[in-house]
């Protein structure tokens, strides 16, 4: 009698271990078949959003391959290290396109993807992710509004320091009907972007050895 | 769960179940939250009704094939590890070949296996029938959902955002961008029906409007029973 229920209970354990292995082995080989697929799919997209806010045709480099590493600061918003793209012509710089987040969205973090050209102007500003009011914030997203492209060729100087703001703050850059707190949001993350941008102009264009040698004094500094 | 299986399944009642009479949305009230989170756009919600579509076939195509091997007592285990298996695929798949669908569905592909309405259909109909039955019975319950999440998101993204089609290039290339209807111009949009509770009112007037017609349906049959009745007495 206990025999045959430890036999039956062997018999269902086996059954679903081979269940297991089979599941498994089946997302394994469809991961093996799409894993390549969904690199290059990535990587595509990529580049396709750096090309939006940086002109293929102004540089000549590989984009995806020209990266470093940078630490985590104040003036950037990431929690964690943040991955600079460095786009060159015949070993000039272009411009630089990195990511940065709004930490004070009306409903949390905005990621933004922001591109600074080598003379400090401003080359593009694309939206990532966030998750803005649907109708009312969600005009910073580039496929319902230009807002986001009147950053371009804004720099520090254009407009001045006082003027980095919405306009209901004293400043240049529009807000929407029903919603303030989202572009001022943009606004101030960019501004600071660019500030970043001019304290790390000469570190942002170094290979990743040449800006780890570089870089540990200046970290303490940009704690502010 | 009212369910009569006949000994011989019918494909004619097959069809019928899954498409109205046991809808898995407006009879079975199963798979509500894909349904309610992705249909604020047509493309949108025909993106997840396909994806569940191709999850129910698997799924209920191999659990068909193994239901005299699998003991009663570890069926509900083995049937969730296939289902998973099955999403898991569906997901890889269609982030290698529909990238930019997949990024707008995002997590909500995962979360089909958390749709009662597979395991119900494995529970219900895969475990006690063959292949080509449940591969029919699957499609059919997958093409119901699909249906109400389509007619959902139409309602939704026509009152929402006054367009229909939007952004059907992602499913179906770049010649699909002509697809889209702009059904009012600068239209200002009615947030409300994008948002959550839109949903949830949306398929409130889906489920009355189906009741309706049920009852209408049987009002006349009743009609059809007394003048058979009074003419053949």
């Amino acid at each position: 009698m206990s025999s045959n229920l430890i036999r039956n209970m062997l018999i269902s354990a086996g059954l679903l271990g081979f269940f297991g292995a089979l599941g498994t082995s089946m997302v394994l080989g469809i991961h093996q078949v799409t894993k390549e697929k969904i690199d290059a799919n990535i990587k595509a997209n990529l580049l396709k959003s750096l090309n939006t806010i940086i002109p293929a045709q102004s540089y000549n480099n590989d984009l995806l391959q020209s990266t470093i590493q940078i630490p985590v600061s104040s003036l950037l918003g990431n929690d964690n290290a943040t991955t600079v793209y460095q786009a060159k012509r015949d070993n000039k710089p272009v411009a630089v396109a990195f990511d940065i987040t709004a930490p004070d969205g009306y409903s949390g973090d905005i990621n933004i993807l922001i591109a600074i050209k080598a003379n400090g102007d401003i080359s593009g500003v694309r939206i990532i992710s966030h998750k803005e009011t649907p109708g009312l914030g969600d005009k910073i997203e580039a496929t319902r509004s230009d807002w986001i492209t009147k950053f371009s060729d804004k720099s520090l100087k254009d407009p001045d320091e006082k003027q980095w703001k919405v306009k209901k703050d004293g400043g240049v850059f529009d807000q929407f009907t029903g919603a303030t707190i989202t572009p001022r949001a943009i606004v101030k993350a960019v501004h600071n972007a660019l500030l970043y941008f001019q304290d790390n102009r000469k570190l942002l264009f170094l290979e990743q050895k040449e800006y780890d040698l570089l870089n540990p004094p200046k970290l303490v500094k940009q704690e502010s | 769960m009212p369910e009569e299986i006949p000994a011989q399944p019918v494909y004619g009642p097959i069809a019928k179940e899954g498409l109205w009479n046991n809808n898995a949305v407006l009879v079975q009230m199963l798979g509500l939250c894909p349904l309610l989170a992705v249909s604020n756009t047509v493309i949108n919600a025909l993106g997840l009704g396909l994806a569940t579509i191709a999850v129910l076939l698997i799924s209920n195509a191999s659990i068909s094939i193994i239901r005299n091997i699998v003991r009663p007592e570890i069926r509900l285990p083995v049937f969730v590890l296939i289902i998973a298996a099955a999403v898991t695929s569906t997901e890889l798949i269609m982030h290698a070949w529909f990238f930019e669908l997949y990024q707008i569905l995002g997590i909500f592909i995962p979360l089909i296996v958390t749709n009662c309405a597979i395991i119900a259909r494995a529970e219900a109909f895969a475990s006690k029938n063959t292949i080509l039955p449940s591969l029919y019975d699957g499609l059919m319950m997958g093409l119901g959902f699909t249906l109400v999440l389509v007619v959902l998101g139409a309602m939704r993204e026509a009152l929402g955002s006054g367009t229909l089609l939007a952004q059907a290039d992602l499913m179906f290339g770049e010649a699909a961008q002509a697809m889209t209807l702009t059904l009012v111009e600068d239209y200002r949009g009615f947030l409300l029906a994008i948002l959550p509770p839109g949903a949830f009112m949306g398929l409130g007037f889906i489920l009355a409007a189906k009741n309706w017609i049920d009852k209408k349906q049987r009002e006349k049959q009743k009609q059809l029973n007394l003048v058979t009745e009074t003419s053949s007495s």
